[in-house]
């Protein structure tokens, strides 16, 4: 997957990327309208699909609310690159699919640089500097949910097993 | 083993360590009106194969209405209405508009017990862990999948334990405690972690103490925040549960491996103050006395019970709420609010100027009432204080305890609740 990076900070919490007051809305279409609102006012109108949102470190803290990455979803971005997640963000990221990598060198990215990812061996290509950088690889009992599709499918297996 | 160990061995069945990844039981599943919908549709897509579209057990899930409550718009109203159907279709509790927050009433009703394993779809369920819980927070689709299997997967975690030893100075309460312990280890301290916290000054706090501890363990990363379940602990339980005795299997053996050990004494400590826009940001009060403030947000789960507003309120006084100073109390449940009522707090606040609302998050999720506007500034005894929590992403949230908002309220400004 190809995209341009959207760069944000370290401690990006749920509330930022998506504010509390639009909660009511179940959609993720709906939610993509009031993404990153309230820090980058810019986002939804301008993001593309397949763009990347790269941060620093705790990416997700705060509320369990999965209308975060619904919203990441519905702005059609193609992963959230950090160099550290929080667990119930990474959880539901991983839940609905929306991709999610770890990686160490998210300061060498700087907004609008294009990027080239590969989720399966973790590759990141920084197309913009020339660089690559390597994201830590989901561990195999997460996999197996990715690999059925997210929770969902994992699920349905699960009772259809009992 | 540690508590959290033994808790996750019984959940999955199986003796198990940190870094295991196990598929667990749960024993109780809570879910509210802003995450249950997006839970129950994922539900029904689960089981849209299945002939009987059941939950795995009605009995062990809790269906609560707090956080826009009443129906604030048309769309929490169709929220609450399709949530309301569910529960009545499944047989499952549901806790109306009317009954308080998640966190304050699934402990007071009875339905938290230690050694559980609880999961709710709300980042503060680790507030369980006063109670000697293993409860935490998941998004809905994970909560989707307990209502259909009963289980979920985790990764055992490592235990980051607290010791604590001294007694708490005067006007210095458990708020101020722990968000001294946010404020040294931060807001990834214990990420993916169980806190764990012990010692004389964890010991000698009441269980609605306990509850603002626990309750915050999430704000410093936290997967959990567990205090051993003792006598105090029994004692609460008892006067839910007629007859309960405690196990005292549910607490960490002498011999359990920590990731990490921290020693605290408290003897000195002051008044803590979290500022904008991090709960980690945080200052002994001193250092932002006379911050002048628009609105002071007394409740929320992590401080909206009785003896919190009787703190706020007897320093109070009979002295106003400060001249252009908004101050909303919102109690955490209906039980304490009427507890408020019978002693006289409510007419009391109400006579200083405050607004007294019904038992609900309010503005501590953003999206209700209260909310503040650009450039307005608020203190608050809730437990989230990030770029446009309470409002405004243009606003200013600080975080203290009820005795610093008491303070606050009466002169308008943020005040050492000892200089009062």
């Amino acid at each position: 997957m190809e995209g341009r990076a959207w760069k944000f900070g370290d401690d990006v919490d749920t509330d930022a990327v998506i504010p509390g007051r639009y909660l009511i809305f179940n959609t993720p279409g709906e939610l993509a309208k009031y993404t990153f609102e309230g820090v980058r006012p810019d986002f939804a109108k301008k993001v593309h699909e397949n763009d990347i949102v790269v941060a620093g470190s705790n990416f997700g803290c705060g509320s369990s609310r999965e209308h975060a990455p619904l919203a990441l979803k519905g702005s059609k971005v193609s992963c959230v690159i950090a160099k550290s997640f929080a667990r119930i963000f990474f959880r539901n990221a991983i839940n609905i699919g929306v991709p999610v990598l770890e990686c160490p060198n998210t300061d060498r990215i700087d907004d609008g640089d294009e990027l080239e990812v590969d989720l399966s061996t973790g590759d990141i290509q920084n197309i913009t500097k020339g660089e690559t950088y390597q994201a830590t690889p989901l561990p195999d009992f997460v996999r197996e949910i990715v690999d059925e599709g997210g929770l969902i499918e994992y699920a349905r297996k699960l009772v259809s097993e009992r | 083993m540690t508590v959290s160990e033994k808790i996750f061995s019984k959940a999955s069945g199986t003796p198990v360590k940190a870094g295991d990844f196990v598929l667990a039981n749960i024993d109780l599943a809570m879910t509210h009106d802003i995450t249950g919908p997006l839970a129950v549709q994922g539900f029904y897509e689960i089981m849209r194969d299945e002939e009987e579209k059941k939950v795995w057990d009605p009995s062990k899930i809790v269906i609560i209405f707090d956080h826009q409550v009443p129906a604030d718009s048309i769309n929490a109203a169709e929220n609450h209405i399709m949530l309301r159907k569910f529960a009545k279709e499944q047989g499952i509790l549901n806790y109306d508009v009317y009954e308080g927050v998640c966190h304050q009433v699934l402990p007071e009703k009875g339905h938290v017990l230690p050694g559980d394993l609880i999961v709710g779809s709300d980042s503060h369920t680790c507030a369980y862990g006063s109670l000697g819980a293993f409860s935490t927070g998941i998004g809905s689709t994970d909560m989707a999948a307990v209502f259909a299997t009963g289980k979920l997967w985790f990764r055992v975690p490592e235990t980051f334990r607290f010791e604590v030893e001294g007694k708490l100075p005067e006007r210095v309460y458990s708020k101020d405690l722990i968000l001294h312990l946010i404020g040294d280890v931060g807001v990834e301290g214990a990420r993916y972690m169980a806190a764990e916290y012990a010692g004389s000054t964890i010991r000698s706090l009441s269980i609605p103490e306990r509850m603002t501890i626990s309750n915050m363990a999430i704000e410093m990363g936290g997967k959990a925040g567990i205090i051993e379940a003792d006598e105090v602990t029994e004692a609460y339980l008892q006067e839910r549960i007629p007859g309960y005795k405690l196990d005292p299997y549910w607490k960490s053996d002498e011999e359990a491996k920590y990731l990490d050990i921290r020693h605290y004494d408290v003897s000195d400590l002051e008044p803590q103050v979290a500022c904008p826009h991090n709960v980690d940001n945080v200052k002994s009060v001193s250092e932002v006395e006379g911050t002048k403030l628009d609105q002071v947000f007394m409740g929320s789960c992590t401080n909206g019970r009785f003896e919190d507003i009787k703190i706020m309120a007897d320093i109070m006084g009979d002295e106003p709420v400060a001249k252009g100073v908004r101050l909303l109390v919102v109690p955490a449940s209906k039980t304490e609010y009427m507890k408020l009522l019978k002693a006289g707090y409510v007419e009391k606040l109400m006579n200083a100027g405050a607004i007294v609302e019904a038992p609900c998050c309010g503005p501590c999720m953003g999206g209700s009432f209260g909310l503040l506007g650009p450039g307005e500034v608020g203190l608050a005894t809730s437990n989230r204080n990030f770029k446009g929590r309470e409002g405004s992403a243009e606003s200013f949230v600080y975080l203290s305890s009820p005795a610093t908002a008491g303070a606050s309220a009466l002169t308008g400004e943020i005040t050492d609740p000892r200089k009062v």
